[in-house]
Parts: structure tokens; sequence; C-alpha cells
């Protein structure tokens, strides 16, 4: 029929030598991943083993803590519960002041950055309000905020705002910067109105850019509640770091520390699922395995 | 279809246009310069000119998306403000949205100027069809080839019914075999049985062979800023088939004809890139 038209390749299983070669490309694959799980059990086994050794014979476990202490501190924490109350009533807490922090600053972020990356003149105007904002050292805000805000959940979701909001914005705005003219002047050719254009042309381009900035700016909204939640609180994963700092407790700060990073780990997980899911569209990396 | 109901007047009429641009350096420069062009309904014009003399900022005038700096640029009669109603566009690097498949891709026109989207995929499908897309409906454009992604560009552009045609230069990113193969399903869908038979076209390219094999005149641009140098007719029959024809002696007289008028410009813009390049 038409010559310039054709599959993209399939591997053909029908070939035996193929279908073969297949198989033993497979195993191979295989055999390396087992092995790079291997190495990796055994540097942490390495590296726990002889934290706690250290800290059994030479090291004082007092300041240094060590992975045994830490570990019964966590089975305590979630069995009966912490000096502020159940540990699930603080992880909620954190949580929920991160979130809607996220969620406002990131739609805040993509909202304003689509808008100003596609208006010269306002760009133009809010350039140097900008950057001055973003040279804030934005954590000192927390301390403003308990002012501000008391010491509930709102003071918190302040702080995770205004951390999100940046990150998000400076990523949105480029996105919107760069997007292909061609494509906007074939959708004018095609009829498409203004908003058209925005919604079908300028917001995809986008969303790469967005999807990117998501990632580190969950991280972005935990770091602020708990930095709000150090300022001054009465619930939350950073009283208890806070807590545990002013009892020298240093088995407390780590296993707060161990709690944050599982939860900051299973929200990076949940944003590659969704970043995969809206990014169907794009060619797929060329080397997955070099990616950290 | 919009062509019917215009059958007087020509479709594109550029009068004394000139279009100017500030450049980067802060000086002007002048893109297009006196252009006189008419264009008639049905008529299929290619249009060559050395590289980079200003043939798409033509393009760009007569489909609205730069006004004229001075002049007149006339679609259907009616001046140019706006992007005109019934103008199609095909640019020359890929335009086709890389988020969506070849079939909503193919029925983005359609969604713009709200049909019902079942309707609109129905009319997509049909175009899929017909530029011998059928069956990768579901492809993203990152898993189709050079070529399959000019047919799903053409079929986006076709789905509107165009009564003006304008192309500027889309197959010259392919390959020759894959080109030539384009240019025959390009005169099959506007010659054929094709809801598009009687559109305008303006078919820019640096190609002379096939501003020949395809055009029913050829007009012949001087090197920038862009004017019309010479017209000539293409006295040759239709249904064309690109690849035959170049082997035909009417094909190669007059080939040489327009040659003649557009080597001296071509030798011009050359010794200005040699200027550049010293």
């Amino acid at each position: 029929m038409l010559p310039d038209i054709e599959e993209p390749t399939k591997v053909n299983v029908g070939d035996d030598g193929q279908a073969a070669a297949v198989a033993q490309a497979r195993a191979a694959h295989r055999r390396r991943l087992t092995g790079i799980n291997a190495v990796r059990v055994l540097l942490v086994v390495a590296v726990l083993g002889s934290w706690e050794l250290a800290a059994s014979h030479w090291i004082d476990p007092f300041y240094y803590s060590k992975p045994s202490a830490i570990w019964s501190r966590l089975v305590d924490w979630f069995t009966s519960g912490t000096s502020q109350g159940s540990i699930w009533t603080q992880i909620a807490y954190t949580l929920e002041e991160a979130m809607i922090g996220f969620a406002i600053g990131s739609v805040g972020g993509v909202v304003l950055g689509i808008v100003l990356g596609r208006s010269r003149f306002l760009s133009d105007v809010c350039a140097p309000f900008i950057k001055a904002a973003n040279a804030i050292p934005r954590i000192i805000l927390a301390s403003l905020f308990v002012i501000w805000f008391g010491l509930g959940m709102s003071s918190k979701v302040a702080t995770a705002f205004v951390l999100v909001f940046f990150a998000v914005f400076f990523n949105a705005f480029q996105g919107a910067r760069e997007v292909d003219r061609n494509l906007v002047n074939n959708a004018r050719i095609l009829g498409a109105s203004r908003t058209q254009v925005l919604t079908s042309i300028v917001v995809p381009s986008a969303t790469s850019w967005i999807l990117a900035s998501l990632h580190s700016a969950f991280g972005f909204a935990i770091i602020g509640a708990i930095v709000g939640e150090y300022s001054g609180a009465d619930k939350g994963l950073g009283l208890l770091i806070n807590h545990a700092q002013g009892t020298f407790d240093s088995a407390g700060i780590y296993a707060g520390m161990i709690i944050i990073t599982v939860i900051a780990l299973l929200a990076e997980w949940l944003l590659t699922l969704l970043e995969r899911r809206l990014l169907r569209w794009r060619p797929p990396a060329s080397s997955v395995e070099a990616q950290i | 279809m919009p062509t019917q109901e215009t059958p007087d007047g020509p479709a594109i009429e550029l009068r004394g246009a000139t279009k100017r641009f500030r450049s980067s350096s802060g000086g002007v420069h002048t893109a297009v310069r006196d252009l006189d062009l008419t264009v008639e309904s049905g008529e299929f014009v290619a249009v060559v000119g050395p590289t980079g003399c200003g043939k798409s900022t033509t393009l760009s005038l007569v489909s609205g998306l730069e006004p004229p700096s001075d002049g007149e640029v006339l679609v259907h009669g009616a001046p140019v403000d706006g992007i005109p109603e019934g103008v199609g566009y095909m640019f020359q690097n890929d335009a086709i949205l890389p988020w969506r498949s070849v079939l909503d891709n193919v029925a983005t026109g359609p969604r713009y100027r709200h049909m019902p989207k079942r309707e609109a995929r129905a009319k997509a499908r049909d175009w899929v069809e017909r530029v011998g897309l059928g069956g990768f409906e579901s492809y993203y454009p990152h898993q189709l080839s050079g070529g399959m992604r000019k047919r799903a560009a053409l079929a986006q552009t076709l789905v509107n019914e165009p009564s003006i045609l304008l192309m500027d230069e889309p197959f010259s990113a392919l390959d020759v075999q894959t080109r030539g193969l384009m240019q025959d399903e390009l005169l099959r869908l506007w010659t054929g049985t094709g809801t598009t038979r009687g559109a305008a076209v303006v078919f820019v390219t640096h190609d002379l062979e096939e501003a020949v094999v395809l055009g029913d005149r050829v007009v012949v641009m001087t090197a920038g800023p862009a004017t019309v140098k010479g017209s000539f007719d293409v006295p040759l029959e239709r249904p064309r088939d690109a690849e035959e024809i170049r082997l035909t002696p009417e094909f190669l007289d007059i080939y040489r004809e327009v040659w003649e008028s557009l080597r001296e410009e071509v030798q011009i813009t050359r010794e200005r890139g040699a200027d550049h390049a010293a």
C-alpha cells in the first residue's frame, strides 16, 4: 500500500533465534537487578551494623543514639502513643497542613505562572517584585505567620503555601513562555479562540514543566508544615521533633525524621504515577536506568 | 462549501504588499517589498525563490498571522483583518499536537469550531482514512514516521475544508522518495474526489522540480526582499503522476525556462551568503 507507513518495531516472537536472544537478554537484565539490590541491602546492613556497634562500644549513644534505640522508639510511638498523644493524630495533622498548603500553592503558582507567562506586559510589571519576593528567606515568614494566624493549622498552611507557590510558579511561567509558536499559529489558523489556545495548547505544553516542579514542591510543603510547627504548635510531627530536642531525646528526632521521609517517598511515588498518566504521549525516556 | 459560494473574483489578491520587521540589531529588515500577486479560485500556484527570500512571510500575510506594513491583502475580495474564514495553512515544521492521538489531532479544527465531539471524530476518521493513515488513529505523533506526520498534518488542515490552502515547504524535511509520494497524495486529494477540489493553493518551495510538478503556474520570487520576478504557466496535463512527469520532454522545457529566471536570484543569494561568511 503506502511504502512510508511502517509499524513501530515489535519483537518478532515467532522467530526461534530471536525468541532465544530475547530470553537471554531478559535473564541478563534480571541478574543485573538482583546484583544491584543485593549490594544495596549489604550497604544498609553495613552502615546500620557499624553504627550499632560503635554506639555500643565507643561513641556516646546519648548524643548519637543507635538503630536499635530508634527502632524501639518507633515501636513505642506506634503501640503506646507519644508524649503528645497518638502518633497517627500527629501524622494526620502534619499531612493535612502540608496537603492544603500544597494544593493552594500549586494551583496559585500554576494560574499566576501561566497568566504572567502569556502576558508580556504583566510579567514586565511584576518581574522585580517577584524577584524580590523570591529572594526573601521564606522560612522566616513562618514566625510571622504564627503571630498573624496563631498556633493553629492556618499558620503552617501559610508557610507550606509560600514555599510551594514559588517553586511551582517559576516552572509554570517558564513552561507557558516556551510554548512552540508554530503550535499556537497552527491552532489559530484551525479556528481556535484565545481561550482555546490557552486551554488546548499552552496548558498542555506547560504540563511537563509543572509536573517536574510538583515533585520538589511536595517536599517543600512538608518542610513548610514542619518548620511552622517548630515555630509554635499544639500538634504535629514538627512539635514531636521539637519536644524530642527539648528533652535531649536523639532517638526521637531520628524516629520523627524517618516517619517524614517515608511520607515524602510515598507522595513522590504517587506523583510519579500521576506524571506517567498525564505524559503518556511522550516518547519513552532513552535511558530509564540512569535516572536517580 | 465556501468555494462554490465565491465563484467570481480572485481568491487571493496582494497589491503592493510590503512587510518590514524590526531586526534584533535595531535596524529594519524588509522581508517582502511591493508584492503583486493574484491567485484565482481553484488555481494551484507554486512559488519558488531562493532560500530565505521572504516566501513564508508572503503566506503569513495572506493567512492574517501578520498584518502588512504597506499595501493591501485581499482574500475573497475582503481586506485581511485577523484570520480569514476558509484559510488552511500547512507549516514547514510539524505543528501537530504531540499530546494528542492522530484522530484527536485531526478533529482539532472542527472541535475549535464547536462541532459536537461525536461528529468531529467521525469527520476526522474519514480524513485519516483519506490521507492513508487508516489503522493509526490512536497513535501519538512520536510513534509515526516523518511522512506519516505530514499526512496527519495534511488531514488536520483539510478537515476544515479550506477554500484557500497555503503550504510552506511542507515536504522539504522528507527524504526524496517520501516527498514524491506525498506530492502525488496532495495532487490526488486536490484534484480527486475530495471536497477540497477547487481550493486555491499557494505552495511555497525552494525546489523548482516540485513547483513544476505540482503547479498550474510557477511564480518566481527575487532574492530578499521578495517581490514577484516572473510568472510561468505550466502547460502539463492533469492528472499528473509526480514521479513519471519529471521524465517527459515537456517538463524539461518548462523547467529550463523557469530556471533561467530563478538562476540569477539564486546567484545573488549565494553571493550574499559568501559575503556573510567572509
